[in-house]
């Protein structure tokens, strides 16, 4: 009789680390199979159907009849979202408003981020703080603040009033320039944050021998500083631009009737005229514009999550 | 060293930049205590608007509703958070991890409204093939919270992780602990700074989000965003400015706790 042999103890242990790993592997992964990436496919399936008066409000993609399968794809969707002059107005609204808080963000968060890093140690720990802490606070409160500052009544209005600039109050709440300076507003933080932990990285000897060779500060800062911040800066530029076109809140709040995001628009309808596909196609196309986008973020994320130190 | 002028552009911007941060939160707080209905005329301090909060029943169940959710989201966001942070710094040549890896980060950017939808399709979806969830309400916002939380969990772990000292591990390893008890006795204390933060940020992601749970609610659940929500469509009030502050003042001292925690955490290992 062969007579089994109990395991090596070296057997069991690289069992219980492959049993382990497959348990720390696999239950985020089923979680986020289940609840992020199939949720995708079943905006790609509604995408096909159409709206009908019935719970849920829509027509089956896929119909059992007699154990066969029949789909019934409808691109009128699609078709309807290209023909529509309102849908790509709002597209491109978006990617314009987007772009230009992207911008703006840039232009304010990159020198705020420059001197924090610049600064003593100790210092660089409550600015950290102080540049968190908007971004942990309420995203619709701090939006909804600004209602208070821009509108005809507002205190701009009334402090420009009172200093003599203007004489009468300039329309500032729902226009466009309210829905940019309340996205820079929003999202500066996030663009801030990963440039400072670039810039904070930066090796100083390079600066020094840049400056002991004779180089002007502003060429050491457009020829090493600037190129060596890159990551940094498409960091926090994907941060802002990304999460800013699909933005519903902001264009709700502070923008106007001419204020056309693609966000609200879906929001609009989904919620009001409840046409759930229309909704999911626009999602798709959404989804699609910015694919470029999020690949880059992601490319970046994961080099920084692997990266050793 | 590079000589820092005092008055330098950056340093300019950088007070500049902190002013336009703060600015309208200061005055958001100031007319809070305002006695006028009117928010842009000033009409003396008073503490009215806050007694009237304290006796709005709809807030106040909102708010219990929201805490609730939050704190049910955090903990599980925590849990997977920390499982990915662990694939993502530990396994460097596994199966799958690459797609793992894209849908834990791709939360971090995905627009609320694309996030939304697809959620509440799915669970319409499952509602039919499976029959659950009949209703949609706490359960629905939970599960939805707790996955686009945990993107950022994982990323605060990860930090800590990829910080840790594996030669401990490996030594408790050689020495016939097991990868479990290794985890709870090694890891676990030198990355719980971490997981505290990563709660804590959490706790205030759910607390915070609007657009999410107004996809995924029903009729049966209504959190404090939907509430303030809902009265700020028809402009500003007073009321609502009191509750503001309530609420900024909550989670500032949230956000302190935790960044006090990294620093804290932070510095004993510098010293050591």
């Amino acid at each position: 009789m062969p007579q089994k042999l109990p395991p090596s103890p070296l057997m069991v242990r690289v069992r219980a680390v492959l049993f382990h790993r497959r348990v720390v592997f696999g239950i985020p992964f089923l979680w986020l199979l289940l609840f992020f990436l199939l949720p995708f496919a079943l905006v790609l399936k509604i995408s096909f159907s159409s709206a009908v008066m019935a719970i849920p409000p829509y027509q089956p993609v896929f119909t059992f009849v007699d154990n066969t399968v029949s789909v019934v794809v409808n691109l009128s969707n699609y078709l309807f979202l290209f023909s529509d002059s309102l849908y790509i107005a709002a597209y491109w609204g978006s990617v314009k408003i987007a772009f230009v808080s992207t911008l703006v963000c840039l232009l304010i968060g990159y020198p705020m981020a420059y001197a924090m890093a610049r600064a003593s140690a100790r210092m660089q720990l409550v600015l950290l703080l102080l540049v968190m802490l908007p971004s942990w606070t309420s995203f619709l409160i701090r939006v909804y603040a600004w209602m208070g500052i821009l509108g005809n009544q507002g205190l701009l209005n009334n402090l420009l009033m009172w200093l003599g600039v203007i004489s009468e109050p300039l329309k500032m709440l729902n226009t466009n320039f309210a829905v940019v300076l309340g996205i820079a507003y929003a999202y500066l933080p996030f663009m801030v944050l990963p440039i400072y932990t670039n810039l904070v990285k930066l090796d100083v000897r390079l600066l020094e021998a840049a400056s002991d060779l004779g180089c002007r500060s502003l060429t050491t800062f457009w020829t090493i500083t600037l190129p060596l911040s890159k990551a940094g800066i498409i960091a926090g530029s994907m941060l802002v631009f990304i999460p800013a076109v699909g933005e519903f809140v902001i264009p709700e709040l502070l923008g106007g009737p001419d204020t056309l995001m693609i966000g609200k628009v879906l929001w609009e309808e989904f919620f009001n005229n409840r046409d759930w596909p229309v909704a999911s196609s626009l999602a798709i196309v959404m989804l699609a514009l910015l694919l470029i986008p999020i690949v880059l973020f992601h490319r970046l994320q994961a080099r920084e999550m692997e990266k050793d130190d | 060293m590079i000589k820092s002028q005092r008055f330098s552009f950056s340093r300019v911007m950088l007070v500049l930049g902190l002013l336009f941060l703060y600015l309208p939160m200061v005055v958001l707080i100031v007319y809070s205590f305002n006695a006028s209905r009117l928010v842009s005329v000033w009409a003396g301090f008073s503490t009215h608007w806050y007694g009237e909060l304290f006796r709005d029943q709809q807030i106040l169940s909102a708010v219990w509703m929201s805490l609730k959710i939050a704190f049910y989201s955090a903990s599980m966001a925590v849990c997977l958070g920390t499982l990915c942070a662990f694939v993502m710094t530990r396994f460097k040549r596994l199966r799958g991890r690459t797609l793992l890896s894209s849908m834990i980060s791709a939360p971090l950017v995905m627009p609320e409204v694309i996030t939304g939808l697809s959620l509440l399709l799915l669970f319409v979806e499952m509602a039919q093939t499976i029959g659950w969830p009949a209703d949609r309400g706490m359960a629905t916002i939970w599960i939805a919270h707790t996955t686009f939380c945990s993107a950022y969990v994982a990323v605060v772990v990860s930090a800590r992780l990829r910080e840790v000292d594996r030669s401990v591990e490996e030594a408790a390893m050689d020495l016939g602990c097991t990868p479990l008890k290794t985890f709870f006795v090694i890891t676990l204390p030198v990355i719980a700074p971490a997981l505290v933060s990563g709660w804590l940020l959490a706790f205030t992601l759910s607390l915070d989000d609007l657009v999410i749970a107004s996809f995924v609610s029903g009729p049966g659940a209504t959190t404090l965003p939907m509430v303030v929500f809902s009265s700020v469509r028809m402009g500003v009030s007073p009321k609502i400015n009191a509750l503001a502050t309530l609420i900024i003042l909550a989670v500032s001292l949230i956000a302190f706790i935790a960044w006090y925690l990294m620093r804290r955490s932070e510095e004993k290992r510098k010293r050591s």
